[in-house]
């Protein structure tokens, strides 16, 4: 079942989530076997920043019902150092590598993006907007107009696919990528996790309550994955792939092949899959094979 | 086929470490032990690479692993392999054995955990980590636990005396004389519980305090809660001793892909206690904070 992606040929249409597959961490802990049977048809990084960045204190985990709260602050060596460092350990894996970039301002954006494409081991960038404005603190991928102007502003730098992943923490997600693709964005990808926040837990009626709320993760806010997001994902792809030509990249909650061709079927081109790594590594290659495997035929009960 | 009491961990070469297999495995429960107010879970692992001493494996029941409290669990739980009675047929390879994971009941998935009966199933995804490093240079290995933490000094104690040479001093601390009884895992621990119920009334970093005061030639392996490793921390540190310490910490996958598990550096940043320990050197931690990694989000 493979799969064409912006100029890519792709072995079948499930790839990661950006930071929920750490390729070069998972080498460490199961050895060769991570290369030997990658789980994804194409690897997407963490968030790579200009500058270093150690991410949020601890805690940055919460479970929630059927979902993981996570604040973990987009931790990475920076452009340089994951350049140096991490570009040719990932260079070695057997798919494609889609590299994920946040700046927070245009210049630190462009300087990401002529970065990766110097580099012939990146096959495409995927823009992560989900960063704060530092004048308006509004998110630059939650404002359509804003979008549009940062991906245009792009565009030229780049002649490898760009991809805008999208943030569901918006009034019109739809709107976000008709904007993208009119800044000439070569595919989106959503969605990616949903603001959330966990209250520390208090012992009630004991001598350690609080006086007022307190947020359990370091970081304030978090964001919201796993299964208990899979509907609104369906409900988001749906809205975008009907109003945007490009391709785009589905995921949130996917734990089955199931869950898989429902997102295929309201239009995405791709699949990712997300927090269900985390809890089995290999649950992407077995959804490819799945989804690989026609459909047993229908029951005969008598002479054809 | 499981080759009686005796284990079969082994200090490793120094090689590196024990890689998992890809992705988690479906296993039985050969039976269950209560320990007072531990659960000691058995699993036949037929396919499992034998453990490093400290390493852990994820755990997740086959069955019912949701829909409890607040539809809680969802992600699995991190537990040290406390001991490993490798199977007979294999002893010349590393492979195939019945693993031991210590448990208490202190979340939605610990709960389901302790639910399990002999015959039932669960996944497990290991083992994962980075063990302890046995001390060439002839000090004496003193073991520090505390509570549940108490599982990956078992399998280390059993690895140190395969080993012959080195003689280990075990200490424990518990909160009370039931949980006290998990001490049992272990020989010849020496006790202490909060309560005074069992052994010496007080902290185990007393017991520590006694023994470096005796002989400070010593090597420190210790795992427990957070508080317990700060003080085993601050000690080791002022009188120059060595120091191995088992982190606890909320994770959502245990081979560093969340990053949800840190802890901090001494020196700035942050370590994964998934991939970068658990089993880390005091000298590379920072103060060790009462949330550290987070467990109460993910217990």
């Amino acid at each position: 079942m493979t799969v064409e992606f912006c100029g890519l040929q792709l072995a079948h249409p499930i790839i990661n989530g950006s930071g929920t597959f750490d390729a070069i961490a998972a080498r460490r802990a199961f050895g060769a076997a991570v290369d030997v049977e990658f789980p994804f048809a194409a690897y997407v990084s963490k968030t790579i920043t200009v500058e270093p960045r150690l991410g949020n204190p601890p805690p940055r985990l919460w479970e929630s019902p059927a979902g993981l709260v996570n604040s973990i602050g987009l931790p990475n060596k920076g452009l340089a150092g994951y350049l140096t460092e991490d570009l040719p350990e990932l260079a070695r894996l057997p798919v494609p590598l889609i590299t994920n970039v946040m700046g927070s301002t245009a210049v630190e954006i462009a300087q990401l993006v002529e970065a990766c494409d110097e580099r012939a081991e990146i096959s495409a960038i995927e823009l992560n907007v989900s960063c704060p404005n530092v004048k308006t603190g509004l998110d630059i991928g939650a404002d359509p107009r804003q979008l549009e102007e940062v991906v245009r502003a792009l565009r030229p730098r780049t002649g490898k696919p760009l991809i805008v992943k999208l943030t569901p923490n918006a009034a019109d997600v739809a709107a976000c990528a008709l904007a993208a693709e009119a800044g000439g964005a070569d595919a989106v990808s959503l969605i990616n996790t949903l603001r959330a926040l966990a209250l520390t837990p208090v012992s009630r009626g004991g001598p350690s309550v609080l006086s007022s709320p307190r947020s359990w993760l370091g970081g304030g806010t978090g964001g919201l994955s796993g299964a208990a997001i899979r509907a609104v994902a369906l409900a988001q792809v749906a809205a975008v792939t009907e109003r945007v030509t490009i391709p785009a990249i589905g995921m949130g909650g996917v734990r089955s092949v199931t869950h898989a061709r429902d997102l295929l079927d309201v239009g995405a081109r791709l699949v990712a899959v997300a927090t269900e790594s985390f809890r089995d590594p290999t649950v992407g290659a077995r959804i490819a094979r799945e989804l690989d495997s026609r459909p047993s035929p229908p029951l005969s009960y008598g002479p054809a | 086929v499981i080759d009686g009491p005796v284990a079969a961990a082994v200090i490793g070469a120094g090689s590196g470490r024990t890689t998992a297999p890809f992705g988690r495995r479906l296993l039985t429960v050969t039976g269950v032990d209560e320990l007072g107010a531990y659960r000691v879970l058995r699993v036949a692992d037929p396919d499992g690479p034998m453990p490093d001493p400290g390493q852990f494996a994820m755990l997740a029941t086959a069955e019912g692993w949701g829909g409890g409290e607040d539809e809680r669990p969802y992600l699995p739980r991190a537990f040290s392999v406390a001991r490993w009675l490798a199977d007979r047929r294999s002893r010349r390879s590393p492979i195939g054995g019945e693993a031991h994971y210590l448990m208490e009941d202190v979340g939605p998935g610990t709960r389901r955990l302790c639910e399990l009966r002999a015959g039932e199933e669960l996944w497990a995804l290991g083992p994962l980590g980075q063990g302890f490093t046995a001390s060439r240079d002839g000090r004496r290995a003193l073991l520090v636990g505390g509570g549940v933490g108490i599982a990956p000094l078992a399998i280390w104690q059993d690895a140190l005396e395969c080993e012959g040479t080195l003689a280990s001093t075990v200490l424990l601390g518990f909160r009370d004389g039931s949980r006290a009884k998990g001490a049992a895992l272990l020989r010849g621990a020496h006790i202490a519980t909060d309560d005074g119920t069992a052994g010496h009334h007080g902290f185990v970093t007393d017991l520590l305090a006694e023994e470096l005061e005796r002989d400070a030639h010593a090597t420190v392996y210790a795992c427990g809660p957070p508080r317990m490793l700060e003080a085993v921390r601050a000690m080791c540190a002022t009188r120059g001793v060595p120091a191995q310490l088992a982190l606890e910490a909320g994770m959502a996958c245990g081979f560093g892909a969340c990053y949800g598990c840190v802890v901090p550096r001494r020196g700035g940043g942050y370590l994964r206690v998934c991939v970068d320990g658990p089993v880390i050197d005091a000298a590379e931690l920072a103060s060790i904070e009462e949330h550290a990694g987070g467990a109460g989000g993910t217990r």
